[in-house]
C-alpha cells in the first residue's frame, strides 16, 4: 500500500539526530510495548507481516505523529481488538472482563528464548526455478497495490540489476493477508542513483533492496 | 502511552495469553545480552582471522552461527565490506529491520522518518550528520532492508592495530560502523 510507512525520498524531516549513549528503551512503557508484541507473536495469532501491514495502514497523520514504540501499542490494540483477544470496553477498563475467547497455552520465558534463538527462517522450498540469474537487467513493476507490499515506491517502475538471488521466502503480500506463504524466488537488485533520483543526483551512489519475483519484469 | 500498554498487558496477562516471566526474560535478553558487542566480535575476528573472514562473506548465517549468534532478525545475514573504493550503509526505509542478532534493537534515528526517508536518495549528506565525510570518488551502496535479510557492515580496520588482540580489536568497533554510519578513526592508543 502507499501508506505513510513508505518513506523512501520524502523531503522535509529535517536532519538525523543521533543521540550520544542512547538507552535500549527510553521510557518503562516502551519496554512492556516491545515485549508484549513480541510475545503475542510467539502465540502465532497473527505474523509479522500481518503486523507490519496493520502498523502501515495506518492514517498517515497518526503513523507520523506517533512515536517508534507508540505505533507498537497502536498497532497492538488494533490486532487485539480484530482477533478477538480484547474489546474494546476492556481496553477502555484496562482489564479483563471476560475469560479468554480461544483457547490458549500461555508464552513462557521458555517459549521466547526459544524464539530468540531460533527465530523465524524465511526460506522455503522452491516450487519452480528462479526467472533471473546475476547480472539480469530488471524492472521494478509499476505497481500499487492497497494491500500488502515490500516494494517501495521510489523503485517502482525503474530498472536495475539483479546481484544476489537470496533464495525462495515467504512472500508478504500474501502471506500478510492471511492468504498463505506462497513463497517466491527473492533477488537483491542494485539500481543507479540517478536512475531513482535523476540526472543531477550523485552518481557515485547505487541503492539494492530485496524484491520478489513477482515485483519484477526483464528490462 | 502509558496507561494504554498497561490496560493491553494487564488483558493479555489475565486471560492467559503472556506469562509475565515472558516478558521480563525478552526485555532482560534485549537490554543486556543481545546488542552491538555481538557484531564487534564479528567484524574483529573477521579482522584478524582469514578463514573466518572468508566464511563470513560466503555465507553470514553460518558464520556468526559459529559463534553462536543467530535466530531472530539474524536467520539470513549478509555480511557487507567496507574498502576504500566501496562504502555500504544500511537502512531500512519502509519499517525498521535491523539485524538485531548482532546489532540488538536499532537506535532511534534508524527508526526515524529523517533517515529513512534521505538514507536512500541522499547518503553522502546524512552521513556528513554523523561526522562522516567519505572521499567523492568512494561509491555508496545504500542497502534498503525490503525482506528478511539482514545486513552488517564490516567496516575498515582502522591503521596502527597491527598486531592487536582479536579482544582489543573489538572494543574499537562501534555500532555505527556496522551500520555504515560511522567510520573508525585510527585509535588514541596507536598514535
Amino acid at each position: 500500500m502507499n501508506g505513510a510507512a513508505d518513506m523512501g525520498g520524502m523531503h522535509g524531516f529535517g536532519p538525523v539526530e543521533p543521540e550520544p549513549n542512547e538507552p535500549v528503551f527510553h521510557a518503562a512503557w516502551e519496554k512492556s510495548a516491545f515485549a508484549l508484541n513480541m510475545a503475542i507473536g510467539v502465540a502465532g495469532v497473527w505474523n509479522l507481516d500481518a503486523f507490519r501491514f496493520a502498523r502501515e495502514s495506518l492514517p498517515p497523520p497518526q503513523y507520523l505523529n506517533t512515536s517508534y514504540y507508540g505505533l507498537w501499542v497502536v498497532t497492538l490494540e488494533n490486532m487485539m481488538l480484530k482477533h478477538g483477544i480484547a474489546t474494546r470496553e476492556e481496553i477502555d477498563a484496562g482489564r479483563a472482563l471476560a475469560p479468554a475467547a480461544m483457547a490458549t497455552q500461555p508464552v513462557t520465558a521458555a517459549m521466547v528464548a526459544n524464539m530468540v534463538r531460533c527465530g523465524s527462517p524465511y526460506d522455503r522450498a522452491a516450487p519452480a526455478p528462479a526467472k533471473f540469474k546475476v547480472g539480469d537487467k530488471v524492472r521494478a513493476r509499476n505497481m500499487h497495490p492497497k494491500t500488502h507490499t515490500r516494494l517501495p515506491r521510489y523503485v517502482r517502475g525503474h530498472a536495475g540489476e539483479v546481484v544476489r538471488i537470496v533464495g525462495c521466502h515467504v512472500f508478504p503480500d500474501s502471506n500478510a493477508s492471511g492468504a498463505g506463504e506462497d513463497p517466491h524466488w527473492l533477488y537483491t537488485v542494485r539500481f543507479d542513483g540517478r536512475e531513482l533520483w535523476g540526472a543531477d543526483s550523485d552518481p557515485t551512489v547505487r541503492v539494492a533492496i530485496e524484491a520478489w519475483e513477482p515485483y519484477l519484469e526483464p528490462a | 502511552m502509558q496507561l494504554r500498554v498497561r490496560a493491553l498487558e494487564t488483558i493479555l496477562l489475565e486471560k492467559g495469553y503472556i506469562e509475565p516471566a515472558a516478558l521480563d526474560a525478552l526485555i532482560d535478553t534485549y537490554e543486556t545480552r543481545i546488542g552491538p558487542r555481538n557484531g564487534a566480535r564479528v567484524v574483529a575476528k573477521a579482522w584478524v582471522d582469514p578463514d573466518f573472514r572468508t566464511r563470513l562473506f560466503a555465507d553470514g548465517t553460518a558464520a556468526i552461527g559459529s559463534l553462536g549468534y543467530g535466530g531472530r532478525s539474524g536467520n539470513h545475514l549478509v555480511a557487507l565490506e567496507n574498502t576504500a573504493s566501496v562504502h555500504n550503509m544500511v537502512v531500512c526505509t519502509l519499517c525498521s529491520c535491523y539485524p538485531w542478532a548482532v546489532l540488538g534493537l536499532p537506535p532511534l534515528w534508524y527508526k526515524s522518518a529523517p533517515y529513512r526517508s534521505r538514507a536512500v536518495a541522499e547518503p553522502r549528506a546524512v552521513l556528513r550528520e554523523f561526522g562522516v565525510e567519505v572521499p567523492s570518488d568512494t561509491e555508496i551502496r545504500v542497502w534498503d532492508s525490503t525482506a528478511e535479510l539482514r545486513y552488517l557492515v564490516i567496516p575498515m580496520r582502522p591503521a596502527g592495530t597491527d598486531g592487536w588482540s582479536e579482544a582489543a580489536l573489538a572494543d574499537l568497533v562501534t555500532r555505527d560502523s556496522m551500520i555504515g554510519t560511522g567510520v573508525l578513526a585510527r585509535p588514541e592508543a596507536a598514535r
